[in-house]
This record gives structure tokens, sequence and C-alpha cells, in this order.
């Protein structure tokens, strides 16, 4: 079969076989968890709970606090701690967050509803807004948001994103495995609000047993398997959507503008556990792995389980382990303290060991960045631009349409931290333009 | 336990420039051995004292004069004096490399900040700048000599290929110099232009190393071949076969190793095919019409100049991008 793919991208050391043939554990509640009201893309959820309230498993603590915002649910049965600001490593500041000690076992608030099949669109879509079910792949936008384009934009297409193109992570693979029969049910809700009569699993064929799998499970024509090469940034939304129907989205645009809508397997899952199992998101599979720890393993842990506790079940970091991500080494964020709780979009905690010292050299315009950049940008010149603080040709030569996906950065010999400077660039063009784009 | 924080991405490949470098200096062996097979221990002298004299000038200027602290070899200079020894002629003396790379180190690269800030390829400029300063020097060709003991200068001098076209036609030319000799590097020339067949073993070692693109050598030669396949129809003895002249003068030796240099060529594929096409018109102009007999320096140092011009007109296509 022709491996459908994308122009530009890298291969980095896949390293899934740490984690990939670990069974998922269903983790017992833990003691204590730490629950941002920021734990989405979007405005802060209002807080309505009081410091001594008892809260049950699912229960609503946080209610949106914006049009693009999402309801946050209380992971376990207890009583609230108190509402305290943490350190939020997406922020980058203390944050709002609510404290729940544990008191007893999960008892459950479920979400109140009929059977999904008497359901409209528009109920269907309420309840995902109801159970809080944002962007699980990472970005985690609200996907009641995502879910309901204007009425203009015609939508054809739903397509899963089950690429997991970030080196290490294996958890959409282990669900897909797992946990086939959910991801079915949930791609047909979602085809039922969206209105479309096709859907696609895009799939890296590095993962050809879940792609096995599902095919055995497959009992709907509407429903097409896409067996993806893997290759890094596979999982991209927009180079994902132009390896399964070659529609480009515009610079600028979304999805919707090719009609299209993308979700990650993680999200469909949890909309079907919304929808048929009445349970709000309140935890998630996140895959433990990197050469750091003693055992690298997939887990379902409630969200607001500290990276600590979490690294316990990995049987701890080994003594020279170096940095701890959380996500994948690609994109995802380092910390310097473990006290900082997982939360919806926490994909994996990747634990590396000291690296080889890397000292930046000047660009040698070797061009490897310029054929890695899935986007056809030149990092290069937006690195020497953004250093420049030359902001407005930056933009001119596409900084706004880099998704930060890394891949020059991993190639360049010279080791140049474009992502970096790009990054600050995009923040310091939107700060000058006063957050207007 | 101290956690260290970096930004994405966590995860580096294992490339540098040096690995870049050594790959270079290796896919550069095959010819060296060939100079010093055509021309004696002499030609491996040269290569070798330009690779070690080069490293050592760059070592001063960045320590001493620019007062950089943390000065790690990345090898970018070795490259360059042995490619400035390759493009010398086999008799040149030892003092006229060492001026040679002063004026590529020191003042091609260095003072133009160092590696990757370059506009001009160094070794280029080293080269013209000797052609032009000391050009009865430069132009003392002998035949091959076929034995690694024999000192080069102990020979009759002979002329090059593309000299021997230029002043006594086509018919002279092919009976001194047979295709095969062309190709096999049995020729009079510079140390380490002659032998097509060991430049072009050198560069499929770079290619499969993925360290280069083969876009530049393709149209650089591509449009030599096609300009004099022209001028052959006009006047066969005074132009020279197409063969004859992608075979002779040091193409491929600036054509795989010299305009392929990444610091100073376009970044895009695009700007890269327009490069070699410009390399390759200047090339046969200066052939065909101007007093030097050979034209690839010049030609690669004229499109390097070029380089930010072309960079600016061919840019990649930005996904999903709409053309007002």
């Amino acid at each position: 079969m022709r491996l459908l793919t994308f122009k530009g991208g890298i291969h980095p050391p896949e390293k899934k076989e740490l984690a990939k043939e670990e069974k998922l554990h269903y983790l017992d509640p833990p003691e204590t968890v730490y629950v941002f009201l920021s734990n989405h893309a979007g405005a802060p959820a209002k807080c309505v709970v009081k410091e001594n309230d008892q809260v049950k498993t699912g229960q609503v603590i946080g209610e949106p606090g914006g049009f693009i915002s999402a309801y946050v649910h209380s992971p376990i049965t207890g009583f609230v701690k108190k509402i305290d600001k943490l350190y939020h490593p997406i922020q980058g500041r203390p944050m709002e967050a609510v404290v729940i000690q544990k008191t007893s076992h999960d008892e459950w608030q479920y979400l109140e509803h009929s059977d999904w099949e008497d359901l409209t669109k528009e109920k269907l879509l309420e309840i995902i807004k109801k159970a809080g079910i944002v962007g699980l792949g990472g970005a985690m936008f609200p996907t009641h948001v995502k879910l309901s384009p204007p009425p203009e934009k015609k939508i054809d297409t739903f397509i899963v994103n089950a690429a997991e193109c970030e080196p290490y992570l294996s958890v959409d693979h282990r669900l897909m495995l797992e946990r086939s029969q959910d991801l079915i049910l949930g791609i047909k809700i979602v085809m039922k609000i969206l209105q479309v009569q096709r859907a696609y699993i895009g799939i890296e064929s590095n993962k050809i047993d879940a792609y096995e799998q599902l095919k055995s499970v497959l009992n709907s024509d509407d429903i097409e398997l896409k067996l993806l090469r893997t290759k890094y940034p596979q999982g991209a939304e927009k180079q994902l959507i132009y390896a399964i129907n070659g529609r480009k989205v515009p610079v600028g645009g979304l999805p919707m503008d090719v009609g299209t809508v993308v979700q990650n397997v993680q999200t469909v899952i949890a909309i079907k556990e919304a929808v048929v199992d009445r349970k709000p998101l309140i935890q998630r599979g996140i895959t433990i792995s990197g050469e750091g720890v003693n055992k690298p393993i997939n887990v379902v842990a409630r969200i607001g389980t500290t990276v600590e506790e979490l690294l316990k079940y990995a049987q701890g970091m080994k003594e020279d382990a170096d940095r701890v991500i959380l996500g994948g080494p690609m994109t995802g964020i380092a910390i310097n303290r473990l006290d900082i709780p997982v939360m919806k979009g926490t994909s994996g905690i990747t634990v590396l060991l000291k690296e080889k010292e890397y000292i930046q050299k000047a660009c040698i315009r070797c061009t490897k960045c310029v054929s890695a950049c899935p986007v056809g940008l030149q990092p290069y010149l937006l690195y020497l631009l953004a250093n420049k603080r030359k902001y407005d040709d930056a933009v001119d030569e596409g900084l706004l349409s880099c998704i930060e996906c890394g891949s020059c950065a991993y190639v360049c010999p010279s080791k140049i931290e474009h992502v970096r400077a790009i990054k600050l660039a995009k923040k310091v063009y939107q700060a000058l333009r006063g957050g207007k784009k | 336990m101290k956690l260290t924080v970096k930004d994405a991405p966590h995860i580096r490949s294992e490339d540098s420039v040096r690995s870049i470098m050594i790959d270079v200096l290796i896919a550069l062996v095959p010819a060296v051995a060939g100079a010093a097979l055509f021309f004696g221990w002499y030609a491996l002298f040269l290569c070798l004292f330009g690779a070690f004299v080069a490293e050592m000038i760059e070592w001063f200027i960045v320590k001493f004069l620019r007062k950089q602290k943390d000065f790690v070899p990345d090898f970018s200079a070795a490259v360059t004096g042995v490619l400035l020894a390759m493009n010398l002629p086999p008799t040149a003396p030892w003092w006229l490399l060492l001026i040679g790379i002063l004026i590529a180190i020191g003042v091609a690269k260095q003072a133009f900040g160092g590696i990757g800030q370059n506009i001009f390829n160094p070794a280029l400029v080293g080269r013209v700048f000797l052609l032009i300063s000391f050009p009865t020097l430069m132009t003392r060709w002998i035949n091959p000599i076929l034995s690694f003991s024999k000192s080069p200068w102990d020979v009759l001098t002979s002329a090059t290929p593309l000299g021997v076209l230029k002043q006594q036609g086509l018919t002279q030319a092919l009976s001194n110099f047979s295709y095969a000799n062309l190709f096999f590097g049995n020729i009079g020339g510079c140390v380490g232009e002659t032998s097509v067949l060991l430049l072009i073993i050198g560069f499929v070692y770079l290619f499969y190393k993925r360290r280069v693109n083969p876009i530049i050598p393709l149209t650089y030669i591509g449009t030599v071949f096609l300009l004099s396949a022209l001028f052959y129809f006009i006047n066969a003895d005074k132009f020279g076969t197409p063969l004859f002249h992608i075979l002779s003068g040091g193409l491929f030796l600036g054509a795989l190793f010299m305009a392929t240099d990444m610091v100073t060529s376009p970044m895009t594929l695009k700007g890269q095919a327009v490069f070699g096409l410009g390399c390759g018109l200047v090339t046969m102009i200066i052939r065909y019409f101007a007093g030097y007999p050979e034209g690839v320096s010049l030609a690669i140092l004229l499109m390097n100049a070029l380089t930010p011009l072309i960079d600016r007109a061919f840019k990649p296509k930005i996904f999903g991008e709409v053309k007002p």
C-alpha cells in the first residue's frame, strides 16, 4: 500500500519500543489532586466550590469563563482543601488551582441524559461541553467549539488523528489496541454531530498492529483507515489533512476552511465516555517513558495527579536523569520541579538522560532546515530576522505560519534554537500589535 | 535532583558542523591520492600542508585577533586549505600556498565574520588572488610524472588541455589528450583537478552520506555540456567538443566541491538550479571569449555574489499559501 504523507519532515529516533508493549494501567485515585481552573485553551474556568466543600468524582468545580473555555470537574471524591495559586507549566506563571483531598473511594456524579441515539446534534454538543472535553492531543482547545463550526462552513470530512508522531509516546497506540470499540463508537457520535458521511483514521505505519486491530472491529463503510508514512510531524493537523485528502488549509485558516474537522484518538474516546457512559473528563492516558525512568509504562491517571506521584508507577527516575518533559521530546515543556500536576492536555511524561553538551555555532547555510520544514518556511531566515528584531519582515516570510514542530532545530548541525527565537518573535509581534492578528 | 530546563525540541540529530566537514575531507581523499599518484610526493605534501596551515591560521585569528575564548576546530578551514592546494599547479612553491591560505582564511573568511558569514568561497578567493598576483607561478603546468619519489620541478613544463584548445585548436588538443586520459586524470593540470573519476567517487560518498544535494553539479555540468554542444556545431575546431569541455579545466572539481559549498550557494532547490545554470553560463563565456582559457573559479565567484539575490527571488512555497 502507498503510504500517505506530506512534504518535508524528519525522522528522529522513534523510541516507541520503550513503552508500546506496556498495557494501560488504570491507576487508583491519588490522595491529593491539584486541578487548574485553566485546564484548557481560552479563558480560565470560574470556580464554583469553596474551601472544605465536599465533592464527588465528576462533580463540576469550574464553569466556563467565556465562549472559548470549558467545564472542570473533580477527579476524585473528597473535600476542597484549598484554592491556591500554583505554577502553571504552559502559562509559565502561578495560576489558580483547586486542591482536593481524597476521603473515600469514587462516588460518581454522572452526567444526566438519555440514550445517545435519541439525542439531537445540539444536545450531544451540550453533553460534550458539560463533560469538559478539550483537545487531548495537547492543544486543549474546547472540543464543543471545534465541533460546532459556523453554518457557512460546510463540513464533509472527519479525521481521527492517530498518527502519534512524537517520539517515546505510545498511549494512543495502546488505546487503539485496547479500546478500539470505544474509538469506533466515538467516531460515530462525532459523525452524527458533524453530519458527515465520511471519516478517516490516520495511523502511522509504525503502529501496524493498531491498524489491524481497528480493521478487525470496523463494521462500517463510512469509516476508512489510512496508513501514513512514519515521519515527524505527521500528526500536525494541517499536514495530516493534506496527507489524507490532499486539501491544503490556507495560511491563517482552520481545518474547517477545507471542510474538515480533526480530533485526536483520546478526545474521541472521551466523547464516547461522556455520551455513552455519562462520565465527564476526569482522567486521561499518559505515557511515562524515556531513558531516565526505570520502567516505562502507560497509565490512565486522574487529571491533577502530580508528576512526582506518576513517576512512582514507572519505578522512579534514574540517578542520572536530567530532564523531565511534559509531553514528548519534540514539542514538550521541560519542568524543573515535580510537584506540577498533569493537565487535560498532558499526553506523556518523558524523562531524558543528560545529553552531550551542544555549543551553538553559526549557521553554515546547509539547507537542512529548509528541506525539513513541513510548512515550507525558511527557518534560518526567520531566526535571523527574529534576532535582528525585524518582526514585520519575519511575518512577511511566514512567521505566523510556523507550527513550532521543532524539525528545523532537530536537524540543524549548528544546533541553532530556531523554535525558541520564533516563539519569542511571535509573542513580541502580537504584543506590539496589541493582541490583534 | 537538579533538572535542566531548556526549550523544545529536547532531542537533536547527531550531525554537527564538524561531522559534515570531516565527511567533506573524506570525500576529497580519492582525489588527493590521485594527485600523489600523478604528480608525486610534493602534491600530497601540498594538500596536507594546506590543511594544517589553514587550521593554524584560523586558530590564530579566532584566538588572538577576534579574541574568542572557545575555539573548537570544526575542520572547515582544513577543507579550504586542501581545496586551495588542489587548485594550484603541481609546481607551486609552498610559500605560494601559504599566501593563498592567508588570503582565503584571513580575508575571505574571517574578515567577513568567520564560518557561515563569508560571501565568497574562501578557497576560490585565494586561488584567484594568486592567479592575478603570481601569473607565471600559477600557470607552470607539467605532465603527470607517475612516480611518487620524483619532484615536479625536475620535469619540463607543458600546457593544459584547455590551453592547447585555445591556442592550437581541437585537432591538436585531442591528439595530446585522449578522453580516457581526461577522465582518469592522466593529464596536466592543477594538483587535484585532473581525475574526473576520483572526484566523482568522492562526491558519491558525500551524496550517500546525505551531505550534499546534486542539483548544483547537475545543472552546472549540464549547462556546460549543452552550451558547448551548441558551439561545437558552429565551429568544432575552435570551440571544441562538449565532452572535452566537461572533462577538462577543473570543471568537476569546481562543480562537485566548490560550487556546492553550503555557505556560498543558495538555500532552495530552485535557487540552486539557477545558481548551477549561471555558473555554467559564465564558465563558458569566459572559456570562449575571455583571456583565460579556464573560467570555473571566476564563474563560481561571480555566482557567489549573486547568491543573496537568488535567495530572495526563489523562495519555497509556504504550505497553504494563497497567491493574491
